[in-house]
């Protein structure tokens, strides 16, 4: 029976899946591009660093079908729901990458800062030589937790129409099959595992360079 | 001798007002060493930071070579003035020999020239490059680390070297051997320097002069000799202190 499932369903799987990881990785990409840049300004302007964390922290508190719904009126993104999906799950990733950019770099022993500015390292120096590097494996963490908290929201992008392995799951719940809900569920949580355990393993490689 | 350095009545006001250093003036002759005695929160610290503007005055100003420091370029000035602190500062993700040429690095060098300079300058502090060079920091005692941030000081060959309490995380012995590698090699290399120090030993030891603050203010800058000899109630009951197991052990 199994086999059958899998014959009538293979194909649709690895299409939604490929569609899920693209969704989720469109997502931490741009979230990581616009985190990154402005945790590290936040070291540079910490008075702003809570004022700024609280906004991240409450758009994460925003119920993910609560916020897939305010963006679907929205004229440009609401023309295609892929759009949708990918500014959600951005906003849902800032906060993890956000934070830990600013703590990892706040966190540097502030001796290897003093000595950095006093022999003279500008600025871009002393932030690609050191504080990126030292601050690495914890920004890997930020975009770790984001990655997995994401993949899991992502799934409810296909109730706007968006795909991904959501759409198994909304298509079982509707037809009572929980064959359905799991070919959407299993792949899923089978992609958080994998993209935990490979963000880990960078992370602990980053963690071993920077002792 | 000229002066390296030059305080002309410097000032430090904190945020609030207080004032960290008050009026001090006095001259660090070219390739001397002067050492700044104080207990803590006396001051010395931010005075030394006061040269490779670290710490910038309220008032006065600061001459190195001659020339104001607040008139030069922030990153050039600092690349010509070594620094050492206590904490070493090293940077823990580069191996030893990155470490010290880090300031080549900054400037550019080709990384042949900087190993070159980094290995002479890792056997001038008594480190041999080739089983030293590729460690990281924290394959390194306290007083290595220590060794590998004065050649890290010295790595763009500064005129004037800042250390503030290089060696007080170090014990008695390991200390006296920082301090005898740090005079012979500054009878080799020529530098001006000023240390910070609250050990009265060490500032005796090493100090072509040594100069005394006190709650921001400059109490003397003497010669060691002239130092213990002094009478001044304040030189005095620093000298006292340090004497005191001394003088009970004895009775």
């Amino acid at each position: 029976m199994t086999s059958t499932f899998l014959a009538r369903y293979g194909g649709e799987i690895a299409t939604l899946t490929i569609e899920h990881i693209w969704l989720t990785a469109a997502a931490m990409l741009f979230s990581a591009s616009i985190a990154v840049p402005a945790g590290i300004w936040l070291t540079r302007a910490p008075r702003w660093a809570s004022p700024i964390l609280g906004i991240a922290n409450v758009l994460q508190t925003i119920p993910s079908l609560a916020m897939f719904g305010f963006l679907l009126p929205l004229p440009w993104l609401g023309e295609r729901a892929a759009r949708i999906a990918i500014v959600a799950l951005t906003a849902y990733a800032l906060l993890p990458i956000l934070r830990n950019t600013y703590a990892g770099i706040r966190g540097i022993d502030p001796s290897v800062i003093e000595v950095a500015r006093a022999l003279g390292l500008t600025d871009t120096q002393r932030l690609f030589k050191l504080e990126l590097p030292l601050a690495a494996s914890f920004i890997l963490a930020g975009l770790r937790t984001a990655t997995v908290t994401c993949i899991g929201i992502a799934t409810i992008a296909a109730a706007v129409g968006a795909g991904g392995l959501g759409e198994f799951i909304f298509r079982g719940v509707a037809s009572v099959d929980n064959r359905l809900v799991l070919a959407g569920a299993v792949p899923a949580a089978l992609l958080a595992l994998a993209a935990d355990g490979v963000l880990g393993m960078i992370e602990r490689r980053l963690k071993v360079v920077a002792q | 001798m000229s002066a390296a350095i030059e305080f002309r009545a410097v000032s430090v006001a904190a945020p609030q007002g207080r004032l960290l250093l008050e009026n001090i003036s006095f001259s660090v002759d070219s390739g001397s060493m002067t050492v700044l005695l104080g207990r803590s929160g006396s001051g010395k610290t931010t005075l030394l930071r006061t040269v490779n503007r670290m710490v910038v005055p309220t008032q006065g100003e600061v001459l190195v070579d001659g020339t104001p420091n607040s008139g030069a370029d922030l990153i050039p000035l600092r690349r010509g003035i070594g620094y050492v602190i206590q904490e070493t500062g090293l940077f823990p993700h580069f191996t030893v020999e990155r470490n010290v040429g880090i300031v080549l690095e900054a400037e550019g060098h080709p990384r042949a020239r900087r190993i070159e300079r980094s290995h002479d300058l890792l056997a001038a502090v008594g480190l041999d490059p080739a089983v030293y060079a590729l460690r990281r920091p924290h394959q390194l005692s306290g007083g290595q680390r220590q060794r590998v941030g004065l050649a890290r000081a010295l790595a763009a060959d500064p005129g004037v070297l800042l250390m503030d309490e290089p060696f007080g995380a170090l014990d008695p012995l390991t200390r006296s051997d920082m301090q005898d590698m740090l005079r012979d090699l500054l009878s080799r290399f020529r530098k001006t320097v000023l240390l910070v120090t609250h050990d009265l030993n060490e500032a005796l030891y090493l100090g072509d002069r040594v100069a005394l603050l006190s709650e921001g203010r400059l109490v003397a800058a003497l010669t060691p000799h002239q130092f213990l000899a002094s009478d001044r109630p304040d030189i005095k009951t620093y000298i006292d202190a340090f004497q005191r197991g001394e003088k009970v052990a004895r009775r």
